[in-house]
């Protein structure tokens, strides 16, 4: 490539008209989620999110306050967030927040008032992921802070300096990184199923098996898989015993650096195969 | 930039069904009607002009302009659709307002635009209630404002007059006609003849996907040629006339009005008609009142072409 070439690409690149592009996908986050964030339509994502933190939270109180200690509730909590969130909350939430965001409106023949605004497809497309993106992260990133709050809290002082001094506040901030990331991935693929396929259903049932089995896979197919980045970044190591070594990732050693770099792109990979779908998409409710 | 509606060579294919094939026109500025009966291709060409689907084949431009350049050409046009759904929990104003906010336009500038638009549908009583609650009407009428909200210089609308009562019709008639006369594209696909053809600059007839004819309805209905034209001329003695037009040997069809005072003459050379008629209007040997062509609208060119009512269909 000339250097005319790249000075000219530069050029093209500086004058579209990202500010406009910056309104409208702010137009499409604040519409989706002022009419998705809170919904009886998505009781059950609130289920799936807040159903540990309440057993938890049960737990704590029929058990009258008495204890085990709190490197065994750590290892607790790193089970419930690596064999319930990660595995079956996050993906399942997403399938059902991101799989909607345009076969759901396909479905309820209400997609052609998106597509017939002067916004293009890519911007929405970008919009109404991010919109997605935002209740994700709202619902999970909350439900497991309040986890990990709610796991601790009983202990007092002990907790509190476990938090504070120990390596509590470190395990807390990879929760919330994994669970960001877990959000961002699952939630750009099941978008693209969900053009892809009138039922994305029976691939996210393929793609969780995809990811259970990440692990045996080559090097080269791990760098398709959310799961293999993210055990990397997972703060705490659950000892695998019985049927939960099943659920059991075991993957080269990366840094972490290089797992969120790749997770990242990954997600930013399906981004871009899901502009080029959208493009594409006609509007034909009745075959819906 | 041009000021046409171009569809060149255009056929959608739907799997093995037959959207539309084949069609070439050019629409100019005015109010345009899409004529025929269901299944006939209408929405498929308003879908196909509004980049809702794309061509199988063939290409189409609206005033220069391509639907995937979305920001340009959205601005330009607005499109009614036939799907009676809404985005679910939304109020007549939202939903107008909402749709101006994805222009990336500022919220006063929205507000200001919608509150417009919902008072020129007369529907701004009822534009805080959810749509959920709204008649077919009203829902109509708020699809409506919403397509015109942005000033759009290009109007798709898919049967507009659907669901509407006789005043309310009138009302969106005459702001199409008004819509019209500002120089702005207006194409109306619509079951109501009658109507149409009494707003429309031009018709185009399809069926089977097919545009089987395309103009001015008058011109539309000269092309028609083999068929025998309709006219109705008012007189006295009427008898006489319809004696001497039957000479002609183009003359089909000579009936008496009701009212005694004309007469139904069917012709198949409108042209050599008109001659003969003046010829016996300098003779004397009758005073014409009027003269109308009885067949000369769109239901009857349809009837001709299609051999169904439009009315009907």
């Amino acid at each position: 490539m000339t250097r005319e070439q790249v000075a000219s690409m530069r050029k093209s690149f500086i004058e579209q008209p990202w500010r406009l592009w910056a309104t409208q996908i702010a137009a499409v986050v604040r519409l989706e989620t002022r009419r998705n964030l809170f919904t009886w339509r998505g009781a059950w994502v609130y289920f799936l999110a807040f159903a540990p933190a309440v057993i938890i939270f049960i737990h704590a109180v029929a058990s009258n306050l008495r204890f085990e200690t709190i490197s065994e509730d750590t290892n607790v909590l790193a089970a419930i967030f690596q064999f319930y969130y990660l595995r079956l909350g996050i993906f399942f939430g997403c399938l059902g927040i991101f799989a909607r965001l345009i076969r759901g409106e396909m479905i309820e023949r209400s997609l052609h008032y998106y597509f017939l605004s002067p916004i293009r497809r890519e911007v929405l497309l970008v919009g109404k992921f991010l919109a997605g993106a935002v209740r994700a992260l709202l619902l999970f990133e909350f439900a497991v802070v309040l986890s990990f709050v709610l796991m601790y809290l009983p202990f007092g002082a002990a907790g509190s300096q476990y938090v504070f001094d120990g390596p509590g506040l470190s395990q807390l901030f990879s929760y919330v990184t994994v669970t960001a990331l877990a959000c961002l991935g699952y939630g750009a693929i099941f978008l693209l199923f969900s053009m892809l396929m009138k039922n994305p259903a029976p691939a996210a049932l393929m793609l969780m098996g995809w990811e259970f089995i990440s692990s045996v896979l080559p090097p080269l197919l791990q760098k398709f898989s959310i799961a293999a980045y993210l055990k990397h970044l997972l703060p705490v190591a659950v000892p695998a015993q019985g049927i939960f070594a099943l659920l059991t990732v075991n993957t080269e050693p990366i840094p972490q650096w290089f797992a969120v770099l790749g997770a990242l792109m990954l997600t930013a990979g399906v981004l871009v195969v899901s502009c080029w779908r959208v493009r594409t998409l006609e509007i034909s409710y009745t075959t819906e | 930039m041009n000021d046409r509606i171009e569809f060149n060579d255009v056929s959608k294919f739907y799997g093995e069904v037959l959207g539309v094939n084949r069609v070439t026109l050019t629409l100019p500025p005015g109010i345009t009607s899409l004529v025929g009966p269901n299944g006939s291709g209408k929405t498929t060409l308003m879908n196909l002009m509004t980049g809702l689907i794309r061509p199988t084949k063939g290409s189409l431009s609206v005033m220069g302009m391509l639907p995937s350049s979305a920001y340009e050409f959205f601005r330009a046009v607005g499109y009614c659709t036939q799907f009676d759904y809404f985005p679910r929990g939304v109020s007549g104003w939202d939903f107008v307002c909402d749709s101006l906010l994805l222009h990336g336009i500022g919220k006063q500038q929205a507000r200001q635009l919608t509150e417009e638009a919902i008072n020129r549908v007369d529907l701004a009583q009822a534009a805080k209630r959810d749509v959920a609650g709204y008649s077919k009407g009203m829902r109509q009428k708020v699809r409506l404002a919403q397509a015109i909200a942005h000033h759009p210089t290009v109007l798709v609308l898919d049967e507009p007059l659907n669901g509407l009562d006789p005043m309310a019709r009138a009302e969106s008639l005459a702001l199409f006609q008004e819509l019209g006369k500002q120089g702005m594209h207006v194409v109306i696909s619509s079951h109501i003849l009658e109507e149409v053809d009494r707003i429309s600059d031009r018709v185009v007839l399809m069926t089977g996907g097919y545009v089987i004819a395309e103009g001015d309805i008058h011109q539309v209905r000269q092309e028609v040629r083999d068929k025998p034209m309709q006219i109705l001329v008012r007189c006295g003695r009427p008898e006489v006339l319809a004696s001497r037009i039957f000479e002609l040997d183009h003359c089909v069809e000579a009936r008496l009005h009701n009212d005694g005072a004309g007469v139904f003459l069917r012709t198949q050379d409108v042209d050599q008609f008109y001659i003969l008629l003046n010829k016996i209007v300098t003779d004397g040997i009758v005073q014409i009142e009027s003269i109308m062509p009885a067949d000369d609208d769109a239901n009857a060119i349809y009837q001709y072409l299609i051999g169904s009512d439009g009315g009907q269909a």
